[in-house]
């Protein structure tokens, strides 16, 4: 990630696309509002997104079913938020992130925790053989949600913001929510973390080295394998955290809510480029943005709308936007 | 102690359906550098794959320091101090320079752990790692990426250093350095496996050799006396060293 | 003459050939031998998915394509037929308007992804497919004026299917004789032309080359068959084959919904039939098919006897409960890839392969 010449082409799409809208909304305390929220939306999408991408560029697997690790954290919040209702009914900040902070580390082990099993039962069994993954990793996303309405049912489950987390602050005339400037702040910190592993550790470089040529790791003497299965259960763990940022920005989750969420992870992730996590940030901002801003201008085809964002940056670099070499 | 460090016995190894090797056999003593040689296809490289665990033997064993590593894994073997170049150099173009190198500094947990000393020896013996220290390994030169090849192979002490074509494709001047880099390599006592088409390198640094054919081993001895015979220089090379 | 038939593509063992004329002939005879709505409705859908699933193993079978937008052209089909007699009324010109214009959207559509696939790598394309799926259902629950929305459209078929129309006052070997029972062999006839068709286009010199590019594809451009050409007018016949099951389907029903034909469920169901029948055999369509609705339909009976029976057991109820059909699907599915990858088909063949000594 430390480039001498940075391909900063990828990076200007961002603003890029928020600047050419601006026109389209008309009022710029509306776009302001937008904006703000397709970034907040845009960094919970990388959160879940960025352990699958490392996930697929390290160990060329597949994981249809990321879907599950994100609603399972979801719903482990509502759990954990509605046992702590007096803590979230608080008007303290600082009560309601006591409730908040569990509910999330929480999500994070028992998504994490599933990952391993889903790692040893679901995935290793296929290693290398991509459409039996496919088809795998779909079959357990299936059992995933099923079970999950068997232990919360099967309907809908509201998850609200703590008292204090709601509402929103005012920049001159534009609204911005509290909610949505925290996830902001949370999805910085991920990033920073995940670049600090991958750029400043020894860890981190086995990462994006095995990314590149698995086969010379394990030349060097490095067992690849077991590393993996630490980032798997990361990405899941990651995965949770998303879910239930996810949950509260909707307030509300829904068995459903992986499947959903999984195809704009993916779209993301193509965008990026499979395995390149500044792709994928850049391809979830760009993903949240558009979003919001057709669903402010055309709701109707909210959807196609990043699937041809996703068509038109695909013929602009098949690989996604920072393509990984040597594959 | 055995004055083979690595001895292969009727190796077979099969890739998908296809055949291979057909039973190999190689020694390699001890602080010696041994030569593999023989054309396109003869089944060098797959020689190299398969000690290094990367392809497996399908029959016969491979035996490093007395120890069976037949069925071994490539960590496992990688982790008894033996390095491997391959043919494709296998560097990490997005990483630096220093980073490749630290990724094969096993025991050094960063950049400041790394040997100094030994590193001032590489640098001496390639100045290009030196100056390319900070710069994304992608970008060197064909030639410099092979001597940050050679120099991740070595900047650490390793009992056995596998080497699979290093002067590729280099432009003469460079292979004179190569040559020179290995020659200082063999006065450190390290025992070297070397796979190389060019004479040079055979002539200068070889002290035994092997010639494969087909699969198979056609012949083995000491460097010495295959350059003293010319008949079986053009009988098996189809050439005079 | 039957090797014309079936393009030379036998069953190539002998169990497995009786269990095809078992099934085909329960399926033409099932009004006489099954009394009663629900075995007829199984039987239809039987021929349904029929044809549904062997025009995806023509996709994922022979030319080894991932796609998840095959229920994409089942629900245009069936929309076709939904929309078409909705709003020009139920006729048979209707019907051709409603078929013709499905057809030609989803050969635009098969086009467009089939030459989408020339940039990108088979994982990608996959994801894209799972995307556009998902729209798709969304498109359809959104243009509530034209598609009827969440709630789906309910329409006539041309008098002479509807059960209301009698051709004869009496009834025949105990079943009467209505439109309904004519609907029921229309379809049983269309099935088997359309299965044939595919069956001929596989053990065509097109469906050998498919198959070369699906084993190795640098060998098979090396040669020089374009596989970008042959993989897009696979994609395509797969789709309107599709796109025909759909119709099959939407004519049965007289009804369709986004759930009815657009859902992920029914992907999952094809995927799992064709994995229960046997990839890239065309007859673990009709295995994998009759199995699995057949189980799909009585199993969910015996789910419900369960979960009553384990009432007193809270979890053990919820997990037996028929609604968590899918749960069990699921764990099907991912057992029958691990351990069943052939299928029922590829068993029963290597059986006979077997049995006859060869090695």
């Amino acid at each position: 990630m430390k480039n001498l010449d940075f391909d900063w082409k990828p990076l200007a799409l961002v603003p890029l696309l928020a600047v050419l809208v601006l026109p389209l909304v008309g009022s710029t305390s509306t776009w302001v509002t937008l904006t703000v929220a397709g970034l907040a939306m845009g960094m919970i999408i990388f959160i879940i997104a960025s352990g699958l991408t490392l996930v697929f560029g390290l160990m060329d697997v597949l994981n249809f079913g990321h879907g599950v690790f994100i609603a399972l954290g979801a719903f482990v919040a509502t759990t954990v938020m509605g046992l702590m209702a007096d803590w979230t009914g608080s008007n303290e900040l600082w009560r309601n992130l006591v409730a908040v902070f569990p509910a999330m580390l929480v999500a994070m082990l028992v998504a994490g925790a599933l990952g391993l099993a889903f790692e040893r039962f679901i995935v290793r069994p296929v290693y290398g053989q991509h459409l039996k993954q496919i088809l795998i990793t779909m079959g357990g996303m299936i059992i995933g949600e099923e079970l999950i309405k068997v232990i919360w049912g099967p309907a809908q489950i509201p998850l609200p913001l703590p008292e204090a987390m709601r509402g929103s602050f005012l920049l001159g005339d534009a609204a911005i929510e509290k909610y949505r400037v925290m996830a902001v702040v949370v999805g910085l910190v991920v990033f920073g973390v995940l670049a600090w592993v991958l750029g400043r550790t020894k860890i981190g470089l086995l990462i994006r080295a095995g990314v590149q040529d698995r086969e010379m790791v394990e030349s060097l003497g490095y067992r690849i394998k077991r590393l993996f299965i630490g980032v798997f259960v990361v990405g899941s763990a990651l995965a949770g955290l998303g879910g239930v940022m996810w949950g509260l920005y909707q307030q509300t989750v829904t068995p459903q809510m992986g499947a959903q969420v999984n195809v704009l992870t993916f779209i993301v992730i193509i965008i990026g480029g499979l395995g390149s996590t500044g792709g994928a940030l850049i391809g979830a901002l760009l993903v949240g943005l558009m979003a919001n801003y057709t669903g402010f201008l055309a709701p109707k085809i909210a959807l196609f709308s990043n699937i041809g964002l996703m068509v038109a940056i695909l013929l602009w670099r098949p690989q996604g936007v920072y393509p990984v070499a040597n594959r | 102690m055995n004055p083979n460090l690595l001895e292969l016995k009727g190796v077979h190894t099969h890739i998908g359906a296809y055949h291979i090797l057909h039973g190999v056999d190689l020694v390699v003593p001890r602080g010696k550098l041994t030569m593999l040689l023989g054309r396109n296809g003869a089944g060098k490289t797959t020689t190299l794959r398969t000690i290094m665990g990367l392809w497996h033997a399908s029959q016969g064993t491979v035996v490093f320091d007395g120890q069976d590593i037949t069925a071994a894994q490539t960590p496992a073997i990688a982790g008894l101090d033996i390095a491997y170049v391959p043919e494709n150099m296998g560097i990490f173009s997005d990483l630096t320079v220093k980073e490749n190198m630290l990724l094969a500094a096993r025991s050094a947990k960063n950049a400041s752990q790394m040997d100094e000393t030994r590193l001032q020896w590489i640098f001496s013996l390639f100045p290009a790692v030196e100056k390319f220290w900070n710069h994304p390994a992608g970008k060197l030169s064909g030639g410099q990426k092979q001597m940050l090849a050679v120099s991740r192979a070595i900047v650490e002490p390793r009992k056995l250093l596998i080497v699979d074509e290093p002067s590729k494709g280099l432009a003469p001047a460079i292979i004179n350095n190569m040559i020179d880099a290995f020659a200082q390599l063999k006065q450190t006592g390290t025992t070297i496996l070397l796979v190389e088409q060019n004479i040079s390198f055979a002539q200068r640094l070889g002290d035994y050799v092997t010639v494969m054919d087909d699969g198979r081993a056609v012949h083995a001895g000491s460097m010495q006396a295959l350059a003293e015979d010319e008949e079986l220089q053009r009988s098996l090379l189809g050439l005079a060293l | 003459m039957l090797k014309r038939i079936l393009s030379a593509d036998l069953p190539r063992s002998r169990w497995l050939a009786l269990l095809l004329v078992l099934l085909v002939v329960a399926l033409a005879l099932t009004p006489f031998i099954f009394p009663g709505v629900k075995a007829l409705n199984v039987a239809a859908k039987v021929l349904v998915f029929i044809v549904l699933v062997a025009s995806f193993d023509l996709l994922l079978g022979y030319t080894g394509i991932v796609s998840f937008a095959h229920t994409m052209f089942f629900g245009i089909g069936a929309y076709g037929i939904a929309i078409a007699t909705t709003h020009l009324g139920a006729t048979w010109e209707a019907l051709a308007v409603g078929l013709g214009s499905a057809l030609v959207l989803s050969f635009a559509l098969a086009l467009l992804i089939g030459l989408f696939s020339l940039r990108v790598r088979a994982i990608f394309f996959a994801m894209i497919t799972l995307a556009v799926a998902s729209a798709f259902l969304t498109l359809a629950s959104q243009l509530h004026e034209f598609t009827g929305g969440e709630d789906g459209l309910t329409f006539k078929v041309p008098e002479i299917l509807s059960p209301s129309f009698e051709f004869s006052e009496e009834p025949f070997l105990g079943v009467s004789l209505d439109g309904r029972l004519l609907c029921y062999y229309l379809l049983f006839a269309t099935a088997v032309v359309l299965f044939l068709a595919l069956l001929r286009i596989v053990n065509s010199p097109f469906g050998r080359v498919l198959q070369a590019i699906r084993e190795n594809e640098f060998r098979a451009e090396a040669i020089g068959y374009r596989v970008v050409v042959y993989r897009t007018t696979s994609a395509i016949l797969s789709a309107l084959f599709a796109c025909m099951a759909g119709a099959m389907l939407a004519l049965w029903l007289r009804y369709n919904g986004p759930d009815t034909s657009l859902s992920f469920e029914i992907m999952m169901d094809v995927l799992l039939i064709v994995v229960i029948g046997g990839m890239g055999t065309m007859y673990g369509a009709i295995v994998g098919a009759a199995i699995f609705l057949v189980a799909q339909s009585y199993l969910q009976d015996l789910l419900r006897i369960g979960s009553e029976a384990a009432s007193s057991v809270g979890w053990l109820s919820a997990l037996l409960s028929p609604d968590r059909w899918l749960l069990w699907l699921g764990l099907l599915f991912v057992l029958s890839v691990y351990y069943f990858p052939t299928g029922v088909v590829g068993r029963l063949r290597a059986g006979a392969v077997k049995g006859k000594g060869k090695p």
